[in-house]
């Protein structure tokens, strides 16, 4: 084995990846943690905390520009950094959801939420697991699981259709919901959001090992 | 993608020096007016391999081949061939700069003397119009008698592609001719390549992968004596199908 101190460097940068992603997946599982319990503080420390991972993200592009520049990368290794490079930007956006949940539930404040929370933490869980999962197949360089993935994005949509109706139906039915209920929408909407994230991921997880960019499941929304 | 004309047809060839086999049937056609890179670890059969193409391992007395190769439909082995004439259509220029010791114009002019031209007006075109291809033209045309010698590495190289370049080939092969080089006299070596291709069909042997990578419009991949695999050089360095092709471009092993 050559180039070991480039190699160690590269295992490394997967590394700070999954780091990076067990932040993101923290503040999406806390954002919604905290809605539920009406937790303010927690949701102040999301918003917060979200400055970290913007320069977790960073941290990550720099080294992955530092090796291409002084390594000069060559297929599958430059395949996983230009997925890195992409799925950082996919991470980063993910926790920007989750402050933007964060920020809602500050919104709201003390008020009741309009309706007990059912079907959203239904789709935190879900997007939650497809981010672990991915992250996995991203170590273990298992486009067909990534491509699984992929279309349990539907499972969310579904969730997220749902949610949607029955706040629609509350607004009809009760105007003075009206507020909260579009908070709701906002924090199902974010929620929907993370899931198509994941599916770009899972997207890159595919190109990576397979070296074609394919498309795997567009997203309704 | 555009069908391409082949330039070389290489079937099942085999190159043994004495007992020692260098090359395993190794079968690829090699596309005219492309740059084709040929890259692989030390001892891999690399030089072996474009040393064939234009005949230079004739020399060499263990030297044995099987199988065949075709260029521009004629196999360059068989009996008929003007070895001299196939060298003139198929030049070559080398690892480390090899002019001769005389003048700048001297040596471009060389080929063409041995030919037996010898008006002056053709000699000064010929010159003039090898050097400008072989982009020196604008740093020797007011020294063009000076020593060849006088020349730094880089120039030197260009003035042996300008000597290849001026008895008209069809083919110019390159063994490594940047590794004595600087990077700057590289750069210009690898922009002289890319624009040769025009006209020309243009081999290369490299150890610097980037270089094939930045030149070629296809690699070949050598180990162990074996084309492992031939594609289109975005194909060998993004994600290449074969493994071992892989270990070697990233550096696992090699």
């Amino acid at each position: 084995m050559t180039r070991e101190a480039y190699h160690k460097a590269l295992k490394e940068l997967q590394n700070e990846l999954l780091k990076m992603g067990e932040m993101v997946a923290k503040a999406i599982k806390d954002s919604v943690d905290a809605l539920k319990t009406r937790d303010i503080d927690v949701s102040m420390e999301i918003i917060k905390n979200d400055l970290l991972i913007n320069k977790k993200r960073f941290e990550i592009e720099e080294k992955c520009l530092l090796l291409i520049a002084t390594q000069q990368p060559m297929a599958i290794d430059l395949r996983t950094i230009a997925a890195i490079l992409s799925i950082i930007t996919d991470l980063e956006r993910m926790a920007d959801h989750a402050e933007g949940i964060a920020r809602i539930n500050v919104m709201i404040g003390k008020e009741p939420l309009v309706k007990p929370l059912i079907d959203v933490p239904r789709m935190a869980d879900k997007g939650l697991s497809m981010l672990s999962r991915c992250l996995k197949a991203f170590i273990d360089r298992d486009a067909d699981s990534a491509r699984t993935i992929c279309n349990e994005d539907d499972e969310v949509d579904k969730l997220y259709e749902q949610t949607y109706g029955e706040l629609v139906h509350l607004m009809i039915d009760n105007p003075k919901v009206i507020e909260g209920a579009t908070y709701l929408i906002w924090v199902s909407h974010n929620l929907e959001r993370i899931a198509d994230r994941v599916t770009n991921i899972a997207e890159r997880v595919v190109f990576m090992v397979t070296g074609k960019m394919e498309e795997i499941n567009v997203s309704n929304y | 993608m555009v069908t391409m004309d082949t330039a070389f047809r290489i079937e099942r060839l085999n190159i043994f020096y004495g007992e020692k086999r260098a090359l395993k049937e190794v079968n690829f056609n090699i596309p005219a007016k492309t740059v084709t890179a040929v890259i692989g670890p030390s001892g891999c059969g690399k030089s072996t391999f474009i040393r064939c193409l234009n005949r230079m391992n004739d020399l060499i007395p263990v030297f044995r081949l099987e199988g065949k190769i075709e260029y521009d439909g004629m196999d360059i082995y068989s009996k008929e061939i003007d070895v001299i004439d196939i060298r003139r259509q198929i030049g070559m220029v080398f690892q480390k700069p090899n002019p001769f010791p005389k003048s700048i114009y001297e040596n471009v002019a060389y080929g063409l003397r041995i030919q037996g031209i010898r008006e002056k007006k053709t000699l000064d075109s010929v010159v003039e119009e090898s050097l400008k291809k072989a982009a020196l033209w604008d740093e020797v045309k007011d020294r063009l008698h000076d020593s060849a010698i006088s020349l730094s590495g880089g120039q030197q190289q260009r003035l042996c592609i300008a000597r290849a370049l001026a008895v008209e080939p069809k083919v110019i092969l390159f063994d490594e001719p940047c590794s004595a080089l600087d990077p700057i006299a590289t750069a210009k070596i690898e922009d002289l390549i890319t624009e040769l291709k025009e006209d020309y069909t243009v081999v290369i042997v490299t150890h610097n992968m980037q270089q094939a990578a930045r030149v070629s419009e296809y690699t070949g991949f050598f180990m162990l004596g074996e084309m492992v695999e031939f594609d289109n050089t975005q194909k060998i360095f993004t994600a290449p199908s074969n493994k071992m092709t892989e270990d070697y471009i990233t550096g696992r092993f090699g």
